[in-house]
């Protein structure tokens, strides 16, 4: 069983923030972080970050204090953050360092990624007729899923509804509003069957983590909450992703499926186990593909659990609880780490007014993105 | 619409033979994973021993969406959100070869299904060169959606 666990954790509220850079919004979150574990910045031993967009994640030890630590910077996709955590929980676990910092920050621009052909090994021609969108994968992948699951419009808008209604108490989202399923049903339609209030925009945001393990994890201030496993994987042939101008009939489960089954055996947890998960809702479906994608449920069981609620913060399994992409953006170097600062407010019982009832013990956190990575995390009391 | 009197949009993505429009794929000698458009090595086995392959005209429908905004240029050839008309995209099952992603030329919901029978054709590529094609799939005649 891991010996690493989170002591300590740090926002900075994701949104839009003028005039305040990634590398700003990294260090407030470090040393909230920093203040959250009790931990002296001298203190950390190792430290791993990175963003997508707003800069190199070690330039942030000069506003934290030049201590000479080793500092790995992570460039990852969307799996950046995820790469960083797995990196510190290697080095503690191999006992290299006893505390170690994560941080993961982004700042982008308005308006919808623009990924050009040429970046990704395809000709103009596939961007100049018009099928470089990552929405429309995302559309096309749960439209596939839809007819073979029997999964309906009204549950893609009751992903997005609950989204909003946690992000509603979260202070530290971007978008508070509550939307009815009706409102989100009929905004515009941007790629059928998803509609724009069933998409993240790009965002911005930073979150650190205080990790420990050993004797400085027992003597942490607060309630530790374990960090039993960190796995991670990248396609298979066959696995339907984005930007593929033909892809096999042979095919291939999605990376998530043995990130998670890696991340579970590891942890010696099972999916039944769970007690609640942050998982990758870049768009509605994506939450709804993910979540038996992760073995959390079966394929096609997810029409009747999210339509009887068991997803909502009152629910068996609360997923998303403080409001996920679609309510708190996707600052890509951040997200991940959002999924496990999220988890240790659940696990101690610190989340509030969205604090889901009752005891829950193990958590999960998964994040996907292109051109087809995948990370999972298990945590636990 | 047909390619004699058109410009491709790209070398090596479709060809007239015999009298046909076809796509040209790529199959691994090795072990027959086809590719569209063809490449140089094998994305199953890492072969580098490929052919090209003429792919099926008729397949089925395998998923759809309909690309209801104007995307942004560039990469998109069109850079004029105010006269931009929806278009489909989808993934075409070619039996026993490879799934291809092509533009639709029907780009209404309630005209489109996972599973229907479409054929291959041409359509003009968005830009300004009114000669210049690319490729698509139709709904086959007489299917109902
Ligand atoms: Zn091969």
């Amino acid at each position: 069983m891991s010996d690493v666990g989170v002591i300590g954790i740090g926002i900075h509220p994701f949104g839009r923030h003028p005039g305040v850079s990634g590398l700003d919004m990294a260090a407030v979150a470090a040393r909230r972080a920093l203040a959250d574990a009790g931990v002296r910045w001298e203190e950390i031993e190792f430290a791993a970050g990175g963003s997508d967009a707003a800069g190199n994640a070690d330039t942030s030890v000069a506003v934290l204090g030049l201590t000479g630590i080793p500092f790995i910077n992570v460039k990852n996709g969307c799996a950046t953050g995820a790469s960083a955590l797995a990196t510190a929980h290697a080095m503690l676990s191999a006992q290299t360092a006893d505390v170690a910092l994560v941080v993961g920050f982004d700042k982008h621009p308005p308006g919808a990624f623009n990924p050009l052909p040429e970046d990704w090994g395809l000709g103009a021609w596939y961007g100049e007729t018009g099928m470089m969108l990552t929405t429309q994968f995302f559309a096309m992948k749960i439209q596939r899923y839809m007819s073979e699951h029997g999964i309906t419009a009204s549950t893609l808008a009751k992903v997005a509804a609950k989204a909003f209604r946690n992000g509603a108490s979260n202070p530290n989202a971007w978008r508070r509003k509550p939307l009815s399923e009706q409102e989100i049903l009929s905004s515009r339609m941007l790629n059928h069957p998803l509609t724009q209030y069933m998409f993240c925009s790009p965002g911005e945001g930073a979150v650190a983590l205080v990790l420990a393990r050993g004797q400085r994890l027992r003597d942490a201030a607060s309630r530790p909450v374990y960090l039993r496993s960190v796995a991670f994987r990248t396609r298979r042939f066959g696995s339907f992703e984005v930007f593929s101008p033909s892809i096999p009939i042979e095919s291939a489960p999605s990376p998530t499926v043995e990130a998670a089954a890696a991340a579970f055996e590891q942890a010696g947890i099972g999916p039944d186990d769970v007690d609640i998960a942050q998982l990758q809702d870049t768009e509605s479906g994506a939450e709804i593909m993910h979540l038996a994608e992760s073995g959390l449920c079966q394929h096609g069981e997810q029409e009747l659990l999210i339509q009887s609620g068991a997803t909502e913060l009152s629910g068996r399994l609360p997923v998303n609880t403080d409001g996920g992409c679609l309510a708190n953006g996707e600052p890509i170097g951040a997200s991940g780490l959002r999924q496990v600062h999220e988890i240790v407010l659940q696990l101690r019982g610190e989340a509030a007014e969205r604090q889901a009832p009752g005891p829950r013990r193990v958590g999960f956190t998964q994040v996907y993105g292109a051109p087809g990575v995948s990370a999972c995390a298990v945590l636990s009391r | 619409m047909s390619l004699a009197a058109a410009r491709p949009i790209a070398d090596g993505l479709f060809v007239e033979a015999g009298g046909e429009l076809r796509l040209l794929g790529s199959e691994c000698d090795r072990c027959g994973a086809v590719t569209f458009p063809g490449q140089a090595s094998c994305p199953r086995c890492t072969s580098t021993d490929v052919s090209d392959r003429l792919l099926a005209r008729r397949g089925t429908l395998w998923t759809w969406t309909i690309q209801a905004f104007a995307p942004k240029s560039p990469p998109y050839a069109v850079d004029d959100p105010e006269a931009f008309e929806p278009y489909g995209v989808g993934y075409v099952e070619l039996p026993g070869e490879v799934r291809v992603e092509a533009r639709l030329t029907v780009a209404d919901p309630d005209q489109l299904r996972t599973g229907m029978a479409m054929e291959l054709t041409l359509i003009p590529a968005p830009g300004v060169e009114p000669d210049v094609v690319t490729y698509a799939f139709r709904p086959v005649d007489g299917e109902a959606p």
